[in-house]
């Protein structure tokens, strides 16, 4: 690695480390009932809120109003969106019909509907052949919000079943944690970050295709738009889908190096300051802090992985070009260290926004992001959901580390029994079913191989895989040598969102409940260390091994066997 | 029915209104007041006449310009239709795809049949499809490579091309944030600034 690319992955890394504890502590504040200058700015917004849809803040909610809450919030706006999609034409306001060109099936309307109400964003559409402003802006930009505060009231749910002391049914209020992260977190900093953006030069104008005469002559098409708005919720949510349809490498979109180190910042810092906001809930900063060790150490793997591999050069290049990095399909402006960086933020972090191509990748590189996805996404991950599924992994860890020393697994004074294994485990089967089952109904029907381009075998089974993988882990990349607007792909990529998003988000507020109905035990000298080296070490090989058993042989026959033929 | 699906309904159109209208407007209204050009997408004009975007890629292709990244964007045909800014993307084209190597190998012929005199190595971003399609900038080694060809077709000395080269050159930001580039469409404007001999 050269010099100024370690330099920027350092700086990054670096500024989550100091941005975790207040970002932790903020949280933390928020969702504990002061959200101070803000709260006496917007709390009359807040309380007409509460009082609209008729709920009492304070009062508790067991895990399966929690769950109900949760499900039910992200099947309206599904619904809603749907509604929106469908009647887009009838919509007033720019893009004008005749440049939209993609016709909003009834296939894909369902599917994009899901797609960002369930925070994945994958889409089988291009933003400016497909959507209007009005659509983008009351559709898109709002399921950005929902689906990032909803994951983030999961999260408060899931981290208040290992905080709380005494027996209780309640985790909390649901609706008061959602609103109250939009309001109070997603909201101003959304806004604060899209102004940084657009004085970078990303496009927030209400026009429609501009039609220019370029410098020699010709005609160009201009598409322009609120892109800000959306480009900066997308990474806060932790959702990912772009304006454009280029998304993060859209010039207009993600116009320079600051703005995708902002956007991956804004990924990022969210979801590992949760692992100090747990710390600091359950009195144990020590484990809160080992979590944050180890989504730092398999980041920083992803890292290193994705930089060797984008680094080599490609097999496509003749002799007579010079060395370089595999260019295709990535921006002069990123280069490789802030490709890589976006590539692994976004890829860990339920979060499709790419500034490349994820489709002309090495197939080594292609299979890193894929990886990352198939972890589940626990490395800082998706907002509210990377957290649940590190602590999922560490509830699987300690019930493998007493199983060896011959303790009864406990975790945060939590005794782990059957019923809290069975959900964890459960939990970690969601994504191999998911994935697996529908890859193989893909390469095995005529419909499903109609989505493939003319790119070799291995490669093909990779685009299916990293198709579902992203879908079902809710981050929505795309291989774009998938051809994925079909009723074939837009159904079964639909089925997986689903599953990713509601099937795992109810077995965590499951296992929260189970949580929260155990009396927490005071620490003992038979308790696991889990802040310790030891217990870090055991809950990095569990998040692997658990991957590596489920997805080897897919990784071996798509990434592994590419890559073997690729460079003879 | 269940009792959430009155606060699940109510929460959605309220933060419709909220993050789906207002939050935009407001957004659009500051962003007008402080960066009215970047909001409006960088549009640069020469004369009075609109010519572009410096964010947006054109396509260049006469001996005496500048050439851009190639870009696999596609007209609302399907068909291939570089720069169009209405339909970004890449190619998508494996580094295993027998395609992507006839593209190169297309490319690096082109760019040594409009140059038989420079012989040195061609830069990897002059033969790789961009990601956007879109993309303004190239390496400013890719700028040097091509300096000798624009100077001979425009009568220019070359040390003078070089040099605009250079003073068209951005450094990575701050020093180190991304890669130094040179915007292909300001640079070519500049080119025609200068007077002919």
């Amino acid at each position: 690695m050269v010099p100024p690319d370690l330099a920027q992955y350092a700086l990054f890394l670096g500024l989550v480390l100091l941005a975790t504890p207040p970002a932790g502590r903020a949280m933390e504040r928020i969702f504990t009932g002061d959200a101070g200058f803000l709260e006496r700015l917007l709390g009359p917004l807040e309380r007409g809120i509460y009082r609209l849809m008729g709920v009492d803040p304070k009062a508790g909610m067991d895990w399966k109003e929690q769950a109900w809450a949760f499900c039910l919030t992200g099947l309206a706006g599904a619904a809603g969106l749907f509604g929106l999609l469908m009647l887009q034409q009838h919509l007033p306001g720019p893009p004008s019909t005749p440049s939209l060109t993609t016709p909003m099936t009834w296939d894909l309307a369902l599917n994009t509907a899901v797609s960002f109400a369930t925070g994945t964003t994958w889409q089988a559409y291009s933003g400016e052949t497909t959507l209007r402003h009005a659509t983008q802006m009351l559709g898109l930009v709002t399921q950005g919000f929902l689906a990032g505060g909803t994951g983030l009231a999961l999260g408060m749910a899931f981290i208040r079943g290992f905080a709380c002391r005494k027996e209780t049914r309640s985790l909390g209020n649901f609706w008061a944690d959602f609103i109250r992260g939009v309001l109070y977190l997603l909201l101003p900093l959304a806004l604060l970050l899209a102004l940084a953006l657009v004085g970078q030069g990303t496009v927030m104008a209400f026009r429609d295709h501009l039609a220019l005469t370029p410098l020699r002559g010709g005609r160009q098409l201009l598409a322009l738009g609120p892109a800000a708005a959306l480009e900066s919720i997308k990474n806060l949510g932790s959702n990912g889908g772009g304006f454009f349809a280029a998304n993060g490498a859209h010039p207009l979109a993600n116009p320079t190096p600051l703005t995708n180190f902002l956007g991956m910042l804004a990924i990022v810092i969210l979801p590992a300051g949760l692992t100090h906001t747990f710390g600091r809930m359950t009195r144990r900063r020590d484990a809160g802090w080992m979590l944050f060790a180890v989504m730092t150490l398999l980041f920083t793997l992803g890292l290193c992985g994705l930089h060797v591999a984008e680094a080599a050069r490609s097999a496509a290049l003749p002799a007579a070009v010079a060395p370089g990095p595999n260019l295709e399909g990535k921006e002069v402006r990123f280069g490789l260290a802030q490709t890589v960086l976006a590539g692994v933020a976004s890829s860990n972090g339920a979060c499709g926004s790419s500034a490349a191509q994820p489709g002309s990748f090495s197939p080594l590189g292609g299979g890193v992001l894929l990886f990352n996805m198939l972890l589940g996404e626990v490395a800082y991950g998706g907002l509210g959901t990377g957290l649940v599924g590190m602590l999922m992994a560490a509830l699987v860890a300690v019930f493998l580390g007493g199983l060896m020393i011959g303790r009864s697994p406990e975790y945060m004074g939590k005794a782990v029994r059957a019923r809290e294994v069975r959900l964890a485990i459960l939990y970690a089967l969601i994504m191999p079913l998911t994935v697996l089952a529908l890859s193989a109904v893909a390469v095995a029907t005529r419909a499903g191989q109609a989505g493939f381009s003319g790119n070799p075998g291995a490669r093909q089974f990779t685009e299916v895989v990293f198709a579902y993988a992203s879908c079902a882990a809710n981050n929505g990349q795309a291989m774009g040598g998938l051809s994925a607007n079909s009723p074939f792909w837009n159904l079964t990529t639909a089925l997986a969102m689903l599953l990713g998003r509601f099937g795992t988000g109810t077995l965590a507020f499951a296992l929260a409940g189970a949580l929260a109905g155990q009396r927490r035990r005071p620490r003992s000298a038979g308790s696991l260390p889990v802040g310790s080296l030891l217990f870090g070490g055991l809950l990095f090989c569990t998040v692997v091994v658990v991957t590596g058993l489920s997805f080897l042989p897919a990784l071996v026959l798509g990434p592994v066997a590419e890559s073997l033929t690729t460079f003879p | 029915m269940n009792p959430q699906v009155r606060p699940a309904l109510i929460a959605f159109l309220t933060l419709t209104v909220l993050t789906g209208l207002a939050y935009p407007l407001l957004l659009a209204g500051l962003a007008r007041m402080a960066f009215p050009d970047q909001a409006a997408g960088s549009l640069i004009r020469k004369d009075g006449r609109l010519v572009g975007s410096r964010l947006i890629e054109q396509v260049f292709t006469g001996q005496g310009d500048f050439w851009g990244r190639p870009s696999a964007t596609l007209g609302a045909d399907g068909q291939p239709l570089p720069c169009n800014a209405a339909n970004s993307g890449g190619a998508n084209l494996a580094p295993g795809n027998p395609a992507l190597r006839q593209a190169i190998l297309a490319r690096v012929a082109a760019l040594r049949a409009a140059d038989p005199e420079q012989p040195g190595p061609i830069p990897v971003d002059l033969v790789t499809a961009s990601g956007s399609g879109l993309d303004p900038h190239i390496s400013p080694g890719a700028a040097l490579y091509q300096a000798h060809r624009v100077a001979k077709a425009r009568g220019l000395g070359e040390a003078e091309v070089l040099a605009l080269v250079r003073s068209h050159t951005e450094s990575p930001q701050f020093g180190f944030l991304g890669e130094a580039r040179v915007n292909v469409l300001e640079l070519n404007l500049a080119l025609d600034a200068i007077p002919a001999r």
